[in-house]
């Protein structure tokens, strides 16, 4: 299955990681923290391109997850309508958690997150483009999947842009929670079960917030509020999540 | 290039309930390279680590050109190169690409200087392929290369010429060798002596 | 004058010898405290005009709850202080923290699961502010489960120091959103006693019963204080004159 959108992804991956701007001198100079931020998106996404199979696992796994609830309720697609918000909220954070634990997993163990910490730049900056490059390797997709799990359990067709964009801003902020826990529990082997209960928790206020505009979106109800109280968690997710995630990262090197 | 030195006081630095470092003290100034050496579990990797700023030390204080180096971590941390025991290459991408990522998130790379230090460190025949398919030998010398790009003044070596043969010995001993040139200063960790390329580096010991 | 208080708080023998010290000074009035809240709550106030007797689990309950909060909110501090500081009594300090929370919180639920079965017929209820001690409960676990899962005593307490000042952050925002959620579907709260005000005898024992509570706290994080204290401290010296003497 070619998940939708992965020809987009993949230009905006080689645009992204073309080369820096030749210069005549290869002088000293440090380079720009935004410069250092696009090289690490682009690094990211370069490398999740290599090794296509490990993008559509989250996908799969969503897929399944939505197939669970006609299986165990019911095929009625009057009851499956009340339950897909639930469907793809549980979904999305399920499978947005099983692709946190390749967030910084390599990294530590080449070496590299070590040299990003020794690098001069700031590290904060340097956790957002990862989490950046998380969200547009899984977040994305998921929200782009989102519709058609909603219209398979019995959702209208004008719900769909509410439903994307609900869960598109929703999974910013999963990715960015999702990546202080994975920073907090790296080098813990089989982390996967304390990864979901130190970040389940902190997810709460979007899961509720997204189901609720998702439900909206379907029952064709204004979904403006609960789209902006997600959108407000999303922004104070990128401000604050960088820095705790750099933070968990130099504990974990030290 | 102009270089301030490096100065270690008094360091003191537990891990868990070991007393690893125990008030370890030197000065390196510009030109000088300090050869670190000891048994297993002396603490050789733990006094790099905590000059570089990765492990926080009980007692003591790390200065760079006089200052110490907690009071701008991130400047003095610019300033340095740090080579772990395992090369820092992703398995996924060539060594071009690795030295494109990981140079040039520190500093702006021309492609004509990455392709000199890539001959120069004889990866011209290897370093497009991915790093997944590279020898031991082989990475290690994409990390040297990517050492000599970054143009840091102070180098932190963890044991340099693990897995490289004679001819990538000499090589180490070569870079280093123009690096105190340069007059940079270089730090490293080894079991054995550094190559005779080096000449007559300072030494220091760390008991068990 | 008032630095060298600060560091000789950080000091642990220093620290070990105070809380042996100041541990009778919080148990006894703690006892005292209960003891009285208990016998104005459950014997001397009037009952309830709606709930009749059912409210005096309130006296239990509501401390529980309260003391769930202060706990996470001094574990926090205690974290944050260790984190910039880098003082390693404050993380003993948020490291014993946590069970007694924890234990609070749990003591809470089923207070409230007690409370709520004769009032709604069930033992749980999706109730805000059950709900919101539930996820308070996770965030203890996960905060215990993170600290066992790193062998390295400094990285556990570090890392666990960071998960508790995110925690800190986000309880109040999942404390809003669970409201939030609840409010939707209109679902009554059998929390809040039936009279707006309630009369001075109710009151009372009630607010005994918080200070004999936080007293207990103290004296309990006083008593793991010191075994934690003495965990991390084994291999030093000034050990072996304590044990000794």
């Amino acid at each position: 299955m070619n998940p939708p959108g992965s020809t987009a992804l993949s230009a905006l991956a080689s645009a992204a990681s073309a080369a820096p701007p030749l210069s005549a001198a290869s002088g000293t100079e440090r380079a720009a923290v935004l410069e250092a931020a696009r090289l690490a998106l682009a690094r990211d996404l370069t490398l999740a391109f290599r090794r296509r199979s490990q993008l559509v696992q989250p996908l799969a796994f969503f897929a399944m997850v939505a197939v669970l609830f006609p299986l165990t309720i019911s095929p009625e697609l009057a009851r499956l309508r009340e339950a897909a918000p639930a469907a793809v909220w549980a979904g999305a954070l399920l499978a947005s958690l099983l692709a946190l634990e390749f967030l910084f997993r390599d990294d530590a163990h080449d070496g590299t997150l070590e040299q990003y910490a020794l690098s001069g730049q700031s590290l904060t900056w340097l956790m957002f483009a990862k989490t950046a490059a998380h969200w547009l390797l899984t977040g994305l997709p998921l929200a782009l999947m989102a519709p058609l799990v909603a219209v398979s359990l019995g959702a209208p067709g004008a719900s769909l842009p509410g439903i994307i964009a609900s869960v598109a801003v929703g999974s910013v902020a999963l990715s960015l929670i999702g990546s202080i826990g994975a920073a907090l529990t790296l080098g813990i082997k089989r982390s996967g079960a304390l990864l979901a209960l130190l970040v389940l928790p902190l997810s709460l206020p979007v899961l509720i917030y997204g189901a609720r505009a998702t439900q909206l979106a379907i029952s064709g109800g204004p979904l403006l509020a609960p789209l902006e109280l997600l959108a407000a968690v999303a922004v104070l997710g990128i401000t604050l999540a960088p820095l705790a995630a750099a933070a968990a990262v130099r504990i974990s090197l030290e | 290039m102009p270089s301030e030195g490096l100065e270690v006081e008094n360091l003191h630095l537990w891990r868990g309930e070991r007393h690893v470092l125990r008030g370890v003290c030197f000065s390196l100034t510009g030109g000088e390279c300090l050869q670190v050496t000891g048994p297993n579990g002396s603490g050789k990797t733990t006094l790099l680590r905590a000059v570089c700023g990765l492990l926080y030390p009980e007692e003591g204080r790390v200065l760079w050109g006089g200052r110490n180096v907690r009071s701008d971590l991130r400047a003095f941390q610019g300033s340095l190169a740090y080579l772990g025991h395992e090369p820092p290459l992703k398995a996924d991408l060539s060594a071009r690409e690795n030295l494109r990522y990981w140079i040039g998130v520190r500093r702006r790379l021309n492609a004509a200087a990455l392709d000199a230090a890539l001959e120069r460190v004889g990866a011209g025949a290897w370093c497009d392929r991915l790093v997944r398919t590279l020898s031991a030998g082989q990475r290690r010398r994409a990390a040297l290369a990517g050492l000599a790009l970054l143009m840091a003044p102070l180098w932190l070596l963890d044991e340099p010429t693990t897995n490289l043969d004679t001819e990538g010995q000499q090589l180490v001993g070569t870079l280093i060798a123009e690096q105190l040139a340069r007059g940079g200063l270089v730090l490293a960790a080894v079991h054995h002596q550094l190559p005779a390329a080096v000449r007559e580096p300072r030494q220091l010991e760390l008991a068990a | 004058m008032t630095w060298t208080w600060f560091h000789r708080l950080a000091s642990p023998p220093y620290v070990y010898a105070l809380a042996a010290r100041l541990t009778p000074w919080f148990a006894w009035p703690a006892a005292l405290c209960i003891l009285a809240g208990l016998y104005g709550g459950l014997v001397l106030a009037p009952p309830d005009y709606q709930q009749g007797d059912g409210f005096r689990i309130l006296y239990v309950h509501a401390p529980s709850a309260w003391m769930s909060l202060m706990v996470y909110m001094t574990m926090a501090i205690a974290a944050a202080v260790g984190l910039i500081w880098r003082i390693k009594v404050a993380h003993a300090v948020a490291a014993s923290c946590a069970p007694i929370g924890a234990s609070f919180t749990f003591a809470a639920l089923v207070t409230g699961a007690l409370w709520g079965e004769p009032m709604w017929g069930t033992y749980w209820e999706w109730d805000p502010r059950l709900t919101s001690e539930l996820v308070l409960l996770f965030l203890y676990l996960g905060y215990m489960g993170l600290r066992a899962g790193i062998e390295d005593t400094q990285r556990a307490d570090r890392a666990s120091a960071v998960l508790a000042v995110v925690g800190v952050v986000n309880v109040p925002i999942i404390h809003y959103s669970v409201t939030w959620w609840n409010s939707l579907h209109q679902a009554p709260s059998v929390m809040r006693l039936a009279k707006p005000a309630m009369p001075l005898a109710m009151v009372v024992p009630l607010l005994l019963m918080l200070l004999g509570f936080t007293l207990f706290f103290v004296a309990l994080l006083l008593v793991r204080l010191r075994g934690e204290v003495l965990a991390r401290e084994r291999a030093a010296s000034w050990i072996r004159e304590v044990v000794s003497a």
